[in-house]
Formats: C-alpha cells, sequence, structure tokens
C-alpha cells in the first residue's frame, strides 16, 4: 500500500513537473505580452486609462485559444495606446479552462479594479463567469465563448458566431449552393463546441431537405482512428461529409478517407481553420475542402494583412481566428466607449448601463467581417465567408 | 480549566478542531462585514469548504482505513450532478436552504450508493484493487455525465443518450443535462455559511465514528488485517463502513461545489481532481483529520496567492509542494520540530504520534 502510494506520488509528481515542462514552453510567448502590458500600463500613471479585464486559459490543453485571445487583444491595446485619445490598460489572467478557475481570474481583476471585461476565451467558463458579471453589473463580451447561454444575461455580448448559428448557415450553404444531397457528419460528441454545431446543423438540414445519411460522433478519449465513420459514410453514400470539428483530428479523417479510396466534398467550419499547417500532413488531401470561418490569416485584403504583419512581428506567429475576435473585441469596446461617451472615471455598473445601450448602436468594420451591429440579445450580425482550400491557400468560394 | 484537563484527551482535541472551523467561520465574517476581504478570497470560500469536506472524507479512506482511492472526483461529480438536478426541478418552489439540504441529501445518497456498489465486490479483496476500480470509476462517471441528455416538461423527465433532439421535449420543456454542455442556469444558493455547517457536519460524523468502537476496528483493519480477523472483526463490514461514509461526504461537497456556480460539467471532476483530492490529504498528513482541512485550505488559497507571478504560478506551486512535503515528513526536521514544540509543551505528556486524530 506504502510502496504504491508513493509510485503514485512519484508519477503525479513527475506529471506535474510534465505540465510545466510544458507551460515553460509556452513562457516566452506568454510573456512578450506581459511586458507589453507594462509599457501599455505607463499612460495610466496619469489616471485616464479604462482598465479592461481579460480571462482565458495560457496554461493546460485549451492555452492555444488563451494565448491566441491574450496576444490579439493586447495587440489592439497597444494600437489604441498609441494613437493618443483613449487609454486601455490591459490585464489578463489564466482560468486553466476551468470554471472555478475562471471565476478565481474574475475575482482577482475585480479586485484590480476592472471596468470592462473581454472574456472568457472558452464557453463552460464564459457561462460561470457571466453568471458573476451579471449579479456585479459589469459589462461583459466574450470574443470567442460560442455556447448559446455565454451571452444570457443581458451585459454580456460576443463576437463570434455561436455555436448553433455556425450549423444553421453551414446547412443554408450547403443547400443553397446545392453542394449535396446526401450528407454524412462526422462530430465529437464530448465536445460541447462540436455537439453545439451539429444539433443544430441536423435540424436544419431537415427543414432545407438535406438528406443525412450518415451521423457518427467519436469522443475526445478515441480520437486517432476514425476509419469505422468514414466507412459507413461512404457505405451510405454521403456526397459531402460535414465535419464540426477541430482541425487535427480532421486531418486523421482526411488521411483516412484518402486510404479508403473515399472521396466526397469536405465541408468544416471554423475549427478546420489550421489544417493546411498540421505538421506530418499531406496538404494535397487538403485541397477541396471547404469551411466557413469569419477569419484567415491568408486573407488579402489591407486591414487583415496589416494585422496579420503586425501579429507576426510581435509575436512570431501567424494570428488564429481567436485573436482576430480578440482584436476585434477590443475595437468594438471602443468603439462603444466613445458613442456612450464613458470616461474612466465612471464606475463599473454605471460603464456597463451606459455600453449595454451603446453597443447595440455601433457598428464594427472588423477583421472577423465588416459592419458587424449586435442585437439587445448580445449577438453579432456578420455575413459568414467560405473559403475554399487551393494549392494550400484558402480561396473565397 | 481544571474541567479541560480532566476531558478525555481525544474529546479535546475534537473541540480544537471545531474550533478552529467556528473560529475562521467568525473571522471571515467579521472581516466581510468590515470590508477587509478581497473579492479574490471572498469568491474562494465555497470552494474552499468544498475541498475541505473532500479531503477529510478522503482521510476516512486513505489515513483511517488505510485504503487508497483514486476517484473521489468520481463521488463529488455523482453529487454535484443529482444535487444540481434537484435544484433546477424544486428551485422556484422551496426557499434556498431547505432546496440547498435536500440537495445535499439527495446527492450524497447517491453518491453512497454508487460506494456500496463499488465497495461490495472489491472491498472484499486485499491489495491494491480500490485503488484501480476507483479510479476507473471516475473515468467511467465522467464519460458517462458526458453523455447523458436530460429533459424537463409537462409531461415528466426525459432521458437519452444520444442527443439533445431525441429527448422529443415540448415547446416549454426545459434541458436538465445538455451532455457535453453540462448543466447551466443554476441558480447561485452556496455560501460560506452552509459550507461552513457542512464541513462541521462531516467532522462531527467522520471524528466520531473513528473514536467509536467502529472506528477502532477500521483502524486495526489498516494496522493488521490478520490480527483484526482474528478478533473476529467483519472486515469487509467495516472497510463498507468507511468507504460508503466517505463517498456520502464527497457527494455532498459537490453539490455544495456545483451549486455555487451556475454551470456544471463532468469533464471538471477528472482523474486531476481526486489527484488534488489526495495531495491535500497526503501533504496534510494522512490520518490526521486536523491536517486535512489545513491542507485543503492553504492549497486551495495558494495558487490564487501565485497570479502575481504569472507563468511561473504551477512551477512555484509545484515546489511549494515538494518542499512541504520535505517539511512533513524529514526525519531531521520532524526532529528539530519536536525539539522546538516539545520546549513550548513540555509536562504535558508525550507527543503526538503518527496515526493520531
Amino acid at each position: 500500500m506504502k510502496k504504491f502510494l508513493c509510485l503514485a506520488l512519484a508519477l503525479v509528481l513527475a506529471l506535474s513537473l510534465a505540465a510545466c515542462g510544458g507551460s515553460a514552453s509556452s513562457a516566452p510567448a506568454a510573456s512578450t505580452p506581459a511586458a507589453g502590458s507594462t509599457d501599455a500600463g505607463t499612460p495610466s500613471a496619469s489616471g485616464s486609462a479604462i482598465k479592461i479585464g481579460g480571462i482565458g486559459p495560457v496554461t493546460g490543453g485549451a492555452a492555444v485559444y488563451g494565448i491566441a485571445v491574450q496576444n490579439g487583444a493586447q495587440l489592439a491595446v497597444d494600437e489604441i495606446n498609441a494613437m493618443g485619445g483613449i487609454q486601455f490598460e490591459f490585464n489578463f489572467q489564466d482560468d486553466e479552462h476551468d470554471a472555478e478557475k475562471a471565476i478565481n481570474a474574475y475575482n482577482n481583476l475585480k479586485d484590480w479594479g476592472m471596468q470592462v471585461l473581454m472574456g472568457t476565451v472558452t464557453s463552460t467558463p464564459c457561462i460561470a463567469v457571466v453568471a458573476e458579471s451579471s449579479a456585479d453589473n459589469i459589462f461583459q463580451l466574450t470574443p470567442s465563448g460560442s455556447a448559446e447561454d455565454c451571452i444570457a444575461p443581458d451585459n454580456a455580448f460576443r463576437v463570434c458566431f455561436s455555436d448553433p448559428e455556425q450549423g444553421t448557415l453551414s446547412a443554408d450553404y450547403i443547400a443553397g449552393n446545392s453542394l449535396a444531397a446526401k450528407v454524412a457528419v462526422i462530430y465529437d460528441s464530448s465536445d460541447a463546441y462540436s455537439v453545439g454545431i451539429h444539433d443544430a446543423f441536423v435540424a436544419e438540414a431537415k427543414v432545407k431537405g438535406l438528406e443525412i445519411v450518415a451521423d457518427e460522433a467519436f469522443t475526445a478519449d478515441n480520437k486517432t482512428d476514425f476509419t469505422v465513420q468514414v466507412q459507413k459514410a461512404k457505405d451510405a453514400g454521403a456526397e459531402l461529409v460535414f465535419l464540426p470539428i477541430y482541425y487535427n483530428e480532421a486531418s486523421l479523417i482526411l488521411t483516412q478517407a484518402d486510404k479508403s479510396g473515399y472521396k466526397p466534398l469536405f465541408f468544416g467550419c471554423d475549427g478546420l481553420d489550421g489544417l493546411v499547417a498540421v505538421e506530418n500532413f499531406d496538404t494535397a488531401l487538403a485541397e477541396g475542402v471547404m469551411l466557413m470561418t469569419p477569419f484567415t490569416a491568408a486573407g488579402t485584403d489591407e486591414k487583415t494583412a496589416t494585422f496579420v504583419k503586425n501579429f507576426k512581428a510581435a509575436y512570431g506567429e501567424d494570428p488564429n481566428q481567436f485573436a482576430a475576435d480578440a482584436y476585434d473585441a477590443i475595437y468594438a469596446i471602443k468603439a462603444a466607449i466613445e458613442k456612450a461617451g464613458v470616461t474612466a472615471e465612471m464606475s463599473a455598473s454605471d460603464i456597463c448601463d451606459a455600453l449595454k445601450g451603446a453597443f447595440t448602436q455601433i457598428t464594427v468594420d472588423g477583421l472577423t467581417g465588416s459592419g458587424i451591429t449586435w442585437d439587445a440579445k448580445g449577438a453579432p450580425t456578420k455575413t459568414p465567408a467560405v473559403y475554399v482550400i487551393k494549392d494550400g491557400v484558402y480561396v473565397a468560394a | 480549566m481544571q474541567a479541560l484537563k480532566k476531558m478525555d484527551r481525544s474529546f479535546r482535541s475534537n473541540l480544537v478542531t471545531y474550533g478552529m472551523v467556528l473560529l475562521a467561520w467568525l473571522l471571515v465574517g467579521l472581516a466581510s462585514s468590515a470590508g477587509l476581504i478581497s473579492n479574490s478570497l471572498q469568491g474562494q470560500l465555497v470552494p474552499i469548504c468544498t475541498y475541505v469536506v473532500l479531503a477529510v472524507s478522503l482521510n476516512l479512506t486513505v489515513g483511517i482505513l488505510g485504503e487508497l482511492s483514486l476517484g473521489h472526483a468520481g463521488f463529488m461529480s455523482v453529487g454535484a450532478f443529482f444535487g444540481s438536478v434537484l435544484w433546477l426541478c424544486i428551485s422556484g418552489s422551496v426557499p434556498g436552504w431547505l432546496g440547498l439540504v435536500l440537495s445535499m441529501l439527495l446527492g450524497g445518497a447517491v453518491a453512497g450508493l454508487f460506494g456500496l456498489v463499488i465497495g461490495i465486490p472489491v472491498l472484499r479483496l486485499q491489495g491494491d484493487y480500490l485503488a484501480i476500480v476507483t479510479l476507473a470509476f471516475g473515468e467511467i462517471i465522467k464519460n458517462i455525465f458526458n453523455a447523458v441528455y436530460l429533459g424537463i416538461d409537462s409531461r415528466g423527465l426525459h432521458f437519452s443518450m444520444s442527443d439533445s433532439a431525441s429527448l422529443g421535449l415540448e415547446a416549454e420543456g426545459k434541458v436538465l443535462i445538455n451532455g457535453a454542455i453540462g448543466i447551466t442556469g443554476i441558480t447561485k444558493v452556496s455560501s460560506f455559511t452552509a459550507g461552513v455547517l457542512l464541513v462541521l457536519v462531516t467532522l462531527f460524523v467522520v471524528l466520531n465514528l473513528v473514536h467509536s468502537r467502529a472506528g477502532r476496528a477500521i483502524m486495526s483493519i489498516r494496522d493488521n488485517r490478520i490480527a483484526a480477523e482474528a478478533t473476529g472483526i467483519n472486515v469487509t463490514k467495516y472497510k463498507l463502513m468507511a468507504f460508503i461514509t466517505s463517498a456520502v461526504f464527497a457527494g455532498m461537497a459537490g453539490v455544495l461545489y456545483a451549486l455555487n456556480m451556475s454551470t456544471v460539467v463532468a469533464k471538471k471532476f477528472d482523474y486531476n481532481t481526486s489527484i488534488l483530492v489526495l495531495v491535500f490529504v497526503v501533504l496534510g498528513g494522512m490520518g490526521n483529520i486536523r491536517g486535512s482541512i489545513i491542507a485543503a485550505a492553504v492549497l486551495t488559497v495558494l495558487p490564487e496567492l501565485l497570479r502575481s507571478v504569472a507563468d511561473y504560478r504551477m512551477l512555484v506551486y509545484a515546489v511549494l509542494l515538494i518542499l512541504m512535503m520535505i517539511f512533513t515528513q524529514s526525519p531531521q526536521l520532524l526532529a528539530a520540530r519536536e525539539r522546538l514544540f516539545g520546549l513550548v509543551r513540555r509536562g504535558k505528556g508525550p507527543a503526538g504520534k503518527k496515526g493520531e486524530v
């Protein structure tokens, strides 16, 4: 018993050290914005900076998204501060993609004196935090919390599409452009994002007359072998396979479908952004894959090009959709603050009341869509863009 | 003072433990009304109570009974899910405190039932089987709750394992458990006072159990199973008694935890949470109830206090854990501590031995 316990504890320690190793490797990327935030904090000496808090995972399995949001938002804050005029102070706290830690981070930011909250990055923590911020009447804008409940109270708004919206829009697009009549779906039933899109897609497909011939699920514990799901889709004669999942699993599905000689049209959502950058993946297989995403770093318009260039210069990597959402979120907050005439001296509660009204009146031309407007519920209205992968790059479809 | 000295030693020790919890409650209450407590600490009060209850109850299995359990979060999740579903169903019709009590009773009862189901076959065996089975239980229960869809409408409850659409709810029906999205829209009812009450109830039950005839039987199984069997102790019965008690309180702690937030997801109750509670127990001292309370409270607050070192937070946390382990286990340091405390309490009888509660 004792021996076993010793071994077990040694294992745990080794694991936690390994976890530390993981976070240490991401430390250089994360520490850069931390240094930036102190720079950005300097103008606040005059007391005129509005304190914006951010919450998201910068350690753990979802760290990719949290770090992207942190960097994207920091870039926007630095730009705005450099312009003069309204000054922001930005403080981003880690929540490890956990509801309890997110509430801790939120309370920590409250102690810091947060006036506006830009977060949280992931859905479950967002649902927990939004209940707190609504009780405290602090304005909250989530860049990427896509579950429906993320913006349930009236103080919460979001930048990204909700999961069900993505599903509905995808079904509309597929039916509207008559891409296929027989559709198969492969999704992750243990992931809220994937399930959210899937359920809405299936419901809308029925309305639009698409026939779902195969509806196959996998779980996060079992996501390396998709031959069964692919085979079922093939046997059912699906002309299009809908993939409301992340790019890592999608790359495996594409490889395994190719091996079994199955060549349908693949259609995905914003989770597929990053597909062509997967290591050891034959990008030729991604040819013709369609994805509906509000942002891609391959975009050619001037705004996107500038953002990608600046982001790369600051953080040494291409921004993903999360970084763009956060960048837009900060500019949307700025626009609403200008509209409502909010000043740094106002209390968080007064700012919340002012911003709630102003947010439904502003129009933001952002990276994730031009002419974005918000309704009183907090959902954005923007047109989704569909891209096709051609010769390894995204081309508007 | 004279009366205090006449008291049974263990009773005095128990009083100190209860007093410690009450004192913490009083101090926090006073400081909070004086506005001295930061939002950060205020938000952690209920989680601290949850982890204290979890650590004390796990200590019953690991420290007192001497069996390793790696699935404490599994029992917690059973309590959390059953308790919050009940609360969602009755929240409109009963006052908050009653709803919390009822949810805790249900959550604790169901968790205890799971403890019984697991315990009956496994606790008959010798060796490390309980560790393996509880580890598996934690993973299984997590995956099951990840796939459960439960809805309610005027016709009653609807259950499905595939997706929310297949529940076939009426238009005004409400989805209670939504698979991987979990439970959302819980009205918060847990409070620090409720948490402290649960801690006190847990302490009362666990301490009384340990100091009773049954408790001595349980400890004799830990110390020497063969000797215990030879004296006619029903080993399986007493093992089950400790294990189920532990599971019941884990379930209640789960309810306290769940009703403190607006959302619960199955992913939270994974292997890492079980190990976290085990770390509290081991660092607080196995079999030492008071140590569990202190370790759980300190180690819950610590990561938040370390927010100022940002990226090195988890690294510092791990180093502190190792230092704590050395501090509580190293023979030289123990001897030094004995010398130090020996000066203070000279003439008060022998210092506490390992396994003392």
